[in-house]
């Protein structure tokens, strides 16, 4: 399709997005695809890149090179694994239960992601288990914003493997960059980690039940910080989300249709990506 | 306990979860209350790991070059900076205050 035909699709496309029905007309299909798959490629660049700090974090934190590797090339779902090395670094091998427990919590999202996807996925035993590699947030983000069964195909699987590639050979290269810099603290690396995980935070802090978690757990995790060992503070501040999500404090009045919410959060999380072609 | 045994069950977890939404039918979701205890634990993770991260060695509270520096990143993120430009923001803070002796 020439640039032409696809500029006359876009001004199509953008209504589209207003009304929930997904309209199956072959040239708006085509647009709508390849928009999908550039928007895939983006973000993929973008997350990528963050790669590099993760494996220098994961070094500095006492992991070699190919534990470090093994992390993003079988667990890859960056909060977890960012969890993980955290809670490593703070408390050496002794906090490993509550590492692995940490990451296990954080990687639970991904399960609500797969019941999204599978529809879209469709059938087929070796597709649907590579899909399930695939979805992470920004997979499952990218597809869910496209409006056509075609577009939302590609973005999923553009976004997946275009990061799971992309953000491999990153954190080999963070690794090795890791491995050669000597004391984290002098570049600041201590600092760094704690950036990753307030800007993985952020697109989720827009609703008032949001930002109140996550302002009580901060608290509960640091005044428990002195008291208990690493790790196992941050496990009882996710507590607060149990309590909070069960009786729906501070929740909004009237519910809105589940699939919807899930789709806007996910909307909201893309958005730091949003002014990417 | 090794670190291997640890990394290796951990990711073995992560990769089970994600399965585990392909294997349960998409009804499930439609229960709001599971969907927002899923939605509201990242959050509370994060926020703790925030936390611990800006404020935790072992199990002291310090207050340090971290300090300013997760406050830089909060202000990139506010002008909506991308991912890598608020990390190396503030390990740039970090590590300049403390090449100044400013902060610990």
């Amino acid at each position: 399709m020439t640039d032409e035909a696809d500029a006359a699709c876009r001004p199509l496309g953008r209504l589209e997005r207003v009304s929930a029905t997904p309209h199956f007309d072959d040239a708006h299909d085509a647009g709508e695809t390849r928009r999908a798959g550039r928007q895939g490629l983006g973000v993929a660049l973008a997350t990528s890149a963050y790669g590099i700090s993760f494996g220098a974090l994961a070094v500095t934190a006492g992991l070699d090179v190919w534990q470090t590797c093994v992390l993003s090339l079988v667990m890859f779902t960056g909060g977890s694994q960012f969890a993980f090395v955290g809670v490593i670094g703070a408390g050496g091998l002794a906090a490993a239960p509550a590492a692995i427990a940490s990451a296990a919590l954080l990687g639970i999202r991904n399960a609500a992601y797969g019941m999204r996807m599978s529809p879209v996925i469709g059938s087929g035993f070796w597709r649907r288990a590579g899909a399930a590699q695939f979805t992470i947030d920004e997979s499952t983000a990218v597809s869910l914003a496209q409006t056509t069964r075609r577009a939302r195909l590609v973005g999923f699987w553009v976004t997946g493997i275009a990061i799971y590639v992309g953000w491999n050979i990153s954190t080999l290269a963070g690794a090795l960059l890791g491995d050669v810099l000597g004391d984290p603290k002098a570049y600041g690396l201590d600092a760094a980690a704690a950036a990753a995980f307030l800007a993985l935070l952020w697109p989720r802090l827009r609703r008032r039940q949001a930002i109140a978690v996550g302002v009580a757990a901060a608290i509960v995790a640091t005044a428990l910080t002195p008291v208990l060992m690493p790790g196992l503070p941050v496990l009882i501040a996710a507590f607060v989300a149990i309590v909070v999500g069960w009786f729906n404090w501070l929740g909004e009045s009237e519910a809105a249709p589940p699939g919807q919410s899930e789709a806007a959060a996910l909307r909201r999380a893309q958005e730091p990506w949003e002014g990417l072609p | 306990m090794t670190l291997w045994t640890a990394i290796l069950v951990a990711s073995i977890i992560c990769v089970a979860w994600k399965t585990l939404g392909y294997l349960v039918p998409p009804k499930v979701l439609e229960a709001p209350r599971p969907a927002r205890i899923a939605d509201l634990l990242t959050v509370a993770l994060l926020a703790a790991l925030v936390a611990v991260q800006t404020l935790g060695v072992g199990q002291a509270i310090v207050v340090d070059a971290r300090v300013p520096a997760v406050i830089v990143a909060a202000g990139l993120l506010l002008l909506r900076a991308p991912f890598l430009v608020v990390v190396a923001a503030a390990a740039l803070v970090a590590a300049l205050l403390r090449l100044w002796g400013w902060a610990a």
